[in-house]
């Protein structure tokens, strides 16, 4: 057994500080395990969120010495514990106390995005789609929600009230998985210029680094994106097609 | 006087995992007016953990695969406990479940021909599960929670459900509180489904996640509905071992579906050694048989590897028993000799991550240790297998909180097909009941009230027990005397000391106050941990017999008349736990055959 002192933030909406707990370490902690450790012998009260322990549900998020992680898949081992190790909430989203935060504007973003609308599946009643068809998409699905990708954004992280016209790479990668999908017959591209604002992302890729999922969300779910909306408004011939079209 | 918000709907359902998702998609499809409570955020349920895949006898690996087949898998996995007609309406309505998550966006893995391909499991004769790699579970979830979405069901995110309310004999609502504020709600409801998962936060080698508290088995049975099959808890064979604070982690059925297998110390292939009579005609006995049968499954018989959980799971206890365990108390599970690195990763990537980072282990390079870990409770509410009704009249139930579908012991891929026919059947089976109701039961406010009384005493006690304390010993307990294997005297031994917890959970005091205070939220979960930890025990004392997930020492045998009848516990009208031997119900002829020639 090791001792380990955590630095952990403390508080409200209405203000707060780290508070140092020293406690004991087993081998092989994560952080997590050593905030319930804190939890469960220091401050029965402090607030976290976590639900597998096991990176699949995208709970856990936190800043682990000023970086944005899952404490379930930070290892106590690769942090250096000669020093506190400060643990704080993420900060792009409202506190609400502790290591707790106001997520809730990602799932009033989710609630705008258009439904999957499928094609008519085949004459036996069933869709056919090849692997390769299908793997951009999975790579997309395998978004935990963690929201760490909108957390380090720094369109909503440093301009909050950005929060009105922009969906977040979360949801840019939610949105590329639609319109990839083999059998998805609604075009968003509107959404994606207009209401989403892809156009304020200035690929950063800091949402790609901190992808606990290692989803490549820059360059195969918002390049491709800022491509569609760019064919669409600002190709010179498509524009004149579409003029003629409309005629 | 406690204050509260209070809402008004026809449908409440509790829990947002996949039973509770497609409950609330069909009683809001239904016309309902419906509300999804859940204890975390959304799309975070247990459900998320699933990996393997969904059991459904779609035919599209092996044609010869049918809901026949699959009904019988089902039923000899169970060893012939379950409820006959939940398993059938199980594997006739499972692919239906699956095609219709693919039309609402879930992209599975494919086979040549463009179809949803489908992976070896323990006890399918056939492969059978519906898959995304190994994070099957998250597809379910997130296909399901965006479906949800769009229907515009109201959801209330971390919110607990303390009590259920009675008119009379009839569900009349619900008390919660949101666990950001500790503030109270009062939900008056024509129907509640109860779909809040299992139990596994009572034992302390468990790959279920905090939420996991037996809240929907103790709602249910705090309103007076009858519980059956509690005795038999399911170990999963592989969890992880080490380091220490990784144990009892999942490790995929899959990696064995891959072509895993599993080893003792001395590397010998154990589970030859420990193939049961019942299994033994469709069960290979050579390792070349085996290893043949992973790639044609219709002329050679099913690697002991993949035998039922139960079977693997006590065999994996007897080789560490015996000496030939790991360093870590565990056994190895290799797949690193028998696929190459470029198969696994595709096949197993989050197995790969999660081994990786948590244990630096590349399963690619070298065996995994493992062993077993408390994973599922076939045990719950008593339900009608078409409706989802309990014995409380608007009291419904889907998923894991539920008993009877899986008998004694679950087939893997099995429980996410089943919270996907019983989430849709028990979301209908609300409506209609609400539907039917001329007029909404009345709440009481002295019901309310008391509620209150007993959530906010938790503040008004200094100095007494910490709740996480009573929580570290009642899972220490129940691991050591109500685990694996049992025996009169270890059952009696835990009685007494549930009797001791619940005493002392009754004077639990919490620091801070009501704002996201997870030591009071805890203090109020040990209700729910300690009913069902009792439960358990009492039917597990009372089976004197070993079937699938409850193994006796003491008496080791299968007893044919112990076959005949599921233990139901309820609670009596002085508030103490009763338990009775209720007849099993007999399936008709034309179901009965499937199974002659193995009698």
């Amino acid at each position: 057994m090791q001792l380990v002192t955590m630095r952990v933030f403390r508080g409200d909406a209405s203000g707060g500080d780290f508070e140092d707990y020293t406690v004991e370490m087993d081998e092989g902690q994560v952080v997590l395990d050593v905030i319930h450790t804190v939890q469960a012998t220091k401050a029965g009260d402090l607030a976290v969120r976590w639900n597998c322990k096991a990176g699949k549900c995208g709970s856990c998020s936190a800043e682990v010495n000023g970086k944005p992680r899952l404490m379930c898949m930070t290892r106590m081992s690769d942090l250096d514990t000669s020093w506190p190790i400060s643990v704080a909430p993420i900060k792009t989203f409202p506190l609400i106390k502790d290591l707790v935060t106001d997520v809730s504007w990602n799932y009033e973003v989710a609630k705008k995005v258009p439904a999957f609308k499928p094609r008519a599946p085949g004459p036996d009643g069933h869709y056919r789609m090849q692997q390769e068809d299908i793997e951009r998409g999975q790579e997309f699905r395998k978004c935990i929600e963690c929201f760490l990708c909108q957390n380090v954004c720094h369109v909503i992280r440093d301009h909050p009230d950005n929060k009105e016209k922009f969906y977040g790479p979360r949801f840019f990668v939610r949105l590329a998985e639609l319109e990839m999908h083999p059998l998805d017959t609604e075009d968003r591209t509107d959404l994606i210029r207009e209401a989403g604002g892809i156009g304020l992302c200035n690929i950063t890729k800091c949402c790609t680094e901190v992808c606990p999922e290692s989803i490549h969300i820059t360059d195969n779910a918002i390049i491709p994106l800022k491509e569609r909306v760019a064919d669409k408004y600002y190709d010179p011939f498509r524009w004149i097609f579409d003029r003629l079209r409309k005629k | 006087m406690a204050e509260y918000e209070t809402h008004e709907y026809d449908v409440i359902v509790v829990g947002a995992g996949g039973a509770g998702l497609r409950a609330a998609i069909e009683a809001s499809a239904q016309g309902a007016k419906t509300a999804l409570i859940c204890k975390s955020l959304l799309g975070k349920a247990h459900t998320v953990m699933a990996e393997g895949g969904i059991a459904a006898a779609l035919g599209n690996v092996y044609s010869e695969d049918n809901w026949e087949v699959h009904f019988r898998d089902t039923m000899r996995g169970g060893k012939m406990l379950n409820n006959w007609r939940m398993a059938q309406l199980h594997a006739q309505e499972a692919p239906d479940r699956v095609y219709e998550l693919e039309a609402w966006g879930a992209l599975f893995d494919r086979t040549k021909d463009g179809r949803i391909l489908q992976r070896a499991f323990g006890g399918h004769k056939y492969d059978r599960l519906a898959h995304v790699g190994d994070r099957t579970g998250l597809e379910m979830i997130r296909t399901l929670q965006q479906h949800a979405v769009h229907e515009g069901i109201d959801v209330y995110m971390e919110c607990t459900v303390s009590r259920l309310l009675k008119d009379g004999d009839r569900i009349s609502g619900a008390v919660a509180y949101w666990r950001e504020s500790g503030k109270l709600l009062l939900f008056k409801a024509k129907a509640v489904v109860l779909a809040t998962g299992g139990v596994g936060k009572a034992f302390k080698v468990t790959s279920n996640s905090w939420e996991y508290t037996g809240d929907g088995h103790s709602l249910a049975y705090w309103a007076g509905a009858e519980l059956i099959d509690m005795e038999f808890v399911q170990f999963h064979p592989t969890g992880m071992v080490w380091p220490p604070s990784v144990r009892g982690i999942l490790v995929t059925e899959g990696v064995r579906g891959e072509g895993g297998v599993l080893k003792n110390a001395e590397g010998t292939r154990f589970m030859f050694n420990y193939i049961p009579e019942f299994f033994r005609s469709e069960t290979a006995e050579t390792i070349e048989e085996a290893d043949r049968w992973h790639s044609d499954k219709t002329g050679n018989k099913r690697t002991p590897d993949l035998l039922p959980r139960d079977e693997v799971a006590r065999a994996i206890n007897s080789e560490v028993k015996a000496g030939r365990g790991t360093e870590h108390g565990g056994v190895f599970l290799d797949i690193a000799s028998r696929r190459t690195p470029e198969e696994i990763r595709k096949a197993l990537p989050s197995m790969y991550h999660q081994f990786k980072t948590l244990a630096d282990i590349d399963i690619t390079e070298v065996p995994m240790e493992i062993g077993p870990t408390m994973h599922y409770i076939m045990g719950g509410m008593r339900v009608d297998a078409d409706t989802g009704a309990t014995t409380v009249p608007g009291l419904f139930g889907a998923g894991e909180c539920t008993g009877g579908m899986h008998g004694a012991n679950r087939l893997g891929g099995n429980s996410l097909s089943d919270l996907l026919v019983f989430g849709r059947r028990a979301g209908q089976g609300a409506a209609e009941y609400a539907k039917g109701l001329t007029s909404t039961p009345n709440t009481s406010e002295t019901d309310v009230q008391s509620i209150a009384t007993d959530m906010f005493g938790h503040f008004e006690r200094e100095g007494a027990e910490n709740p996480y304390t009573i929580q570290r010993e009642l899972q220490e307990t129940m691991h050591n005397l109500v685990g694996i294997i049992r025996t009169e005297s270890e059952l009696n031994e835990a009685l007494v000391k549930l009797e001791e917890y619940k005493e002392r959970a009754r004077h639990t005091s919490v620091e801070g106050n009501q704002q996201y205070n997870p030591g009071w939220h805890l203090a109020m979960d040990l209700q729910s941990l300690l009913t069902v930890s009792e439960a358990t025990a009492r039917a597990a004392l009372e089976r004197t017999e070993s079937r699938g997930g409850h193994t006796r020492e003491d008496h080791p045998k299968t007893d044919p008349e112990w076959g005949k009848c599921n233990l139901a516990v309820r609670e009596n009208d002085n508030g103490t736990m009763e338990i009775a031997k209720t007849p099993l119900p007999q399936m008709p002829p034309e179901l009965a055959k499937y199974f002659e020639e193995s009698h």
